[in-house]
Formats: C-alpha cells, structure tokens, sequence
C-alpha cells in the first residue's frame, strides 16, 4: 500500500511516498537524504516529536523561561510531558542549558531551559 | 554629536550577525541599538525548536539560536543600547535615537538598517464585520504566551496559513485551548509543509483552502466568525457561508518588512518585495545605507537572514575600509512566475547567490538565469513553493559585460 508523509525533520518538507505492506517498508522514493527514510521508519513503527513550552520564572527580570526536550519522546506522550512540565516553577536567575527535569516520564530526554533569565 | 564607523538600527537576528561579522572583519567601532529591553528581536518569543539546522548543523529553539549571537556579541564587548528607539536616519546618516538619556545623535559612517518585517493586520485585509477583542495576529498572541504568561484564548479559529499562524495552532493546542480549524483564501497553504505535519496534522487541525472569513461577531469580545468558501479569484461564494463560535481569531496573513526609517533616509523600495532595492553588497540606493535580513525581503528560516546579514557586513567592512564599493551596474530582472531577486543589481565581477520565490506551485522546473539569451545558472526543482526562499549561486566567470540576467522558469 502507498502511503504518503511529509518529513519534519529540516525545513526542506520532503514528500515522501513509501510502499508499506503489513507495517513493513518495501520501497521508499522522494526523501533527498538519508534522514528521510529513518523518519518513516520511525513514524511507521513509533512516531516521535519533540515539543518546546516554558516553565514559571520565581523573581525573574521575565514570567517565564522557555524549556524543550534534548531528544523526541512518543507523539501520543506530548500532553503527558505537558503536565510534568506545568509542575516545574524555577527561581531566577536560570540559565539556558539547565536541566529542569531529566528522562521526562522515564524516556532517555531531558527538560531543559533554552533563556536565561536573570532576577530582578 | 557622537561618530561611529558603522550604527546598526535593531538588534535581531539580521543585526546581531551583521556585528559580529563586522567585528570579524575588524571592524569594531559598531553601536547596535535595539528598541525592546532583549537582544534577540523575534526569536525571543519563537520558543519552537527547528532554527539553526543551516547555519550550525543542529536545531536549536529561537532564544537558544539568538543567544548564539548574543553571546558573540557579549564576548567580542560589541557595544550595544537596549531600550532605545530610533527616531529618524538621515541621508547623510545622522541617527536620531530616543533614550533613557534623552535624545541622542550619531553621526555615522555607515548604517545598517535590521529592522525586521511586522505582521498584517486585521485592518490591512479591511475584514468586515464587528470589532470586538480577541482578534490577534500570531505573533501578539505569541508574545502573550512565551513573553507575558497570558492565555489569549480558548475557542480560537485562525486566519490564514502561515507559518507563524500554524505554530501558534499547536501552542494554543498544548496549552488547551481548542484550535477549530485554520482557513486559507489561497489554493495552497502559505507555510511549510513540515509545519502543516507537525503542527495541525498532528492535533488533528484541519486545514481548509480556497476559506476566508467574511464576517466577524461580538461585542465587547469575540463571539463568532463566518468563513466563505472563495473562488478562484478569491471572491467569497454566496450561499457557503458557516458559523463559527470561537472567542479568538487568529490572524497568520503575511508580514511586510518595516521600512519607515528607510523611507525617511531616503531609500528607495521594491514594490514587489516592500523592502529596499539593493545591489550585491546590500547597499541601498543611498550610499553607506545597507539592509539586510526581513527589512529587505521577508525570509522562511532564520539561517537565511544570518547569512544574508554577514554578507552584508562583509561588503559594509569593505565600504569602512575604502570608502566606496565596486559599481554594480548588471540589472536582474525576472519573468512572471518568479516574483523578485535580492539583490536586484550586481557587479559581475564576484560570485553572487541570487534568493526568490515563486509566485505560485511549480513541478518539475528548472529556475533559468540568462543573459543575452545564454544560460549561466540553473537550479532544478522537482517542486517549488512559495513558500520556500530559492537561492541559485551565479558564477563570476560566467557573466560577461553589464547585459542584464534574466530569471526564469522553464517547464
């Protein structure tokens, strides 16, 4: 069967068109790099994303610092990962690259801050 | 009054490049004034991740990407100004600035002018209807939840496919409000394609083309919106009108470079791109004035504008070192399938990366460029958006005199 998906993974948006037969790839045409076909790989076995949001900022020159994930985690998880971080709340100042939560939900990626937020 | 050798005029992605790429060059009386509080421009509220996979190999969030920069900026102790808006540049590039201070005057040898693009508004699409709040375009809305910890909305319907405008669909979406659906009065979407994937498919958005909203409800706040389906002249169809409830409309309709401050230093404007006309150094038509970044022409990724800007800065060192450029006295011109070239003049006497879009879906083209009938670059493309900038490297060597190019594409 021919199905169709659009790589996330760089801006360029391949289309790629893959013949899949019982969950199994048979052929693949369209990506323009290597990354392409592990990414339907990937979506056909277990569709991964990584997500960006902002924890509270406790005395900070800003409300808020704004977090993502080292590494994707399952698409169906995101809203689960959501919860965790909507717990988190930091004391300024923070600094980009800090760890607010490490291995979200038990998988193998980080939390971490992407601003630095100096204090008040 | 001060003097300078170069005033930068905004400290976003296209500035801060720009002065550590003159710093590099050995350049180093710089001053980079910036209006908001932050270095950084927009990409302190782009939190999503997806920036920096050209220019450093790895995707980086917006804060993290402008850090990059500022940490450059920071380390080099390029000076810079915070909290300080200019009012006016002049021909002779006298910049005026509003300050804590007070009011203050440079005098400058060179200006490079980053101001950054703005969004289109509800009022430049003249949407008729009620003006109730609750109408907002992605990037304000942005800004309230990245900048402001403010939730703008819960019901929300969004105008428009842009890139920002998707982006926000899924923010919002995390954030549990319930995104309807996003409308498009084009045939095809105006973002990319990635994005339609990981922002809408993903939480199940739909996405309807050729949809505009015709009429907006509410009084003091948004109650409702109705779409029409348009024709293909993106008229609305009577009798296809819909009811939407919704407490927020999101507007993701296009940005238009800023250039008030250019208009006044007398810089000359593309009508196509809404920014300046320059030549191969991104110099404008007013000497010593440059541009580069969104300013100029409105980019898809932020690499691009980094990019642009160093190329900028090296020509503006060069200007700082001699006194002048090399004239550039070849002329660019385009068909009608291919909007505009940045830059619109070249030398002919160094290589040259010409960017353009397409104005419309194109398959399986090549992008020509020509002179005097002769091909001299080319780009093959199995599928061009518009969406997407296209850049074609055009080699030195193989432009001969100052007979104009001409870029096209051949099916």
């Amino acid at each position: 069967m021919l199905r169709e998906f659009t790589c996330i993974i760089c801006p360029n948006g391949c289309e790629i068109e893959a013949d899949i037969e019982d969950g199994k790839l048979l052929s693949i045409e369209g990506a323009t790099c290597p990354r392409g076909e592990a990414y339907v790989r990937q979506e056909l076995t277990d569709p991964q994303r990584n997500i960006a949001t902002s924890v509270l900022v406790k005395n900070g020159v800003l409300p808020l610092a704004s977090v993502r994930l080292t590494s994707p985690v399952p698409k169906e998880r995101i809203f689960d990962v959501m919860a965790e971080v909507r717990k988190v709340t930091v004391e300024a100042p923070v600094q980009a690259g800090t760890v607010v939560i490490k291995g979200i939900l038990g998988y193998d990626s980080d939390v971490i801050v992407t601003k630095t937020v100096t204090r008040k | 009054m001060e003097k300078r050798d170069v005033i930068i005029v905004g400290g976003g992605p296209a500035g801060l490049a720009a002065a550590v790429e003159l710093h590099n060059k050995g350049i180093t009386d710089i001053l980079i004034l910036e209006r908001e509080k932050h270095l950084g421009g927009i990409l302190r509220q782009c939190i999503h991740d997806g920036f920096g996979l050209t220019r450093f190999r790895t995707t980086l969030s917006g804060p993290e990407y402008a850090q990059r920069f500022i940490d450059e900026v920071v380390e080099k102790k390029i000076p810079y100004r915070t909290d300080t808006t200019v009012l006016e540049v002049s021909p002779d590039k006298v910049v005026t600035v509003a300050s804590r201070e007070g009011l203050v005057q440079y005098q400058a040898r060179a200006v490079i002018l980053t101001m950054g693009c703005r969004e289109r508004t509800r009022g430049a699409l003249a949407i008729p209807g009620e003006r109730p709040t609750g109408v907002f375009t992605a990037g304000v809305a942005q800004a309230y939840m990245n900048l402001y910890n403010r939730m703008p909305a819960k019901e929300v319907v969004i105008l428009g496919s842009g890139d920002i405008g998707m982006i926000m669909a899924r923010r919002l979406t995390l954030e549990g409000a319930h995104v309807q659906a996003v409308f498009e009065i084009q045939p095809i979407p105006s973002g990319l394609p990635r994005n339609i994937e990981q922002c809408l498919n993903d939480y199940n958005i739909p996405l309807y083309l050729s949809h505009t909203v015709t009429d907006v409800h509410g009084g003091s706040r948004l109650t409702g919106v109705t779409i029409s389906r348009v024709d293909e002249h993106l008229r609305p169809i009577p009798g296809t009108e819909k009811e939407y409830a919704c407490d927020t409309l999101i507007l993701s309709v296009g940005l238009i470079p800023e250039n008030e401050l250019s208009l006044d230093a007398g810089v000359k404007l593309d009508n196509r791109t809404k920014g300046a006309i320059v030549d191969e150094h991104f110099q404008t038509n007013v000497e010593g004035i440059f541009v580069a970044g969104n300013v100029l022409h409105v980019h898809d990724l932020v690499d691009f504008v980094s990019m642009e800007a160093e190329r900028l800065a090296d020509s503006a060192a060069e200007y700082i070192k001699h006194g002048s450029l090399p004239e550039c006295p070849v002329e660019i011109v385009t068909d009608g399938n291919i909007g505009h070239t940045i830059p619109q003049k070249i030398s002919g006497s160094q290589d040259v990366t010409l960017s353009m879009r397409v104005r419309s879906l194109i398959k399986n083209c090549r992008i020509v460029v020509k002179q005097n009938g002769e091909e001299i670059a080319s780009k093959k493309m199995k599928k061009a958006l518009p969406a997407e900038m296209i850049q074609i490297p055009v080699k030195a060597e193989k432009i001969n005199g100052t007979q104009k190019l001409e870029v096209s594409v051949e099916c």
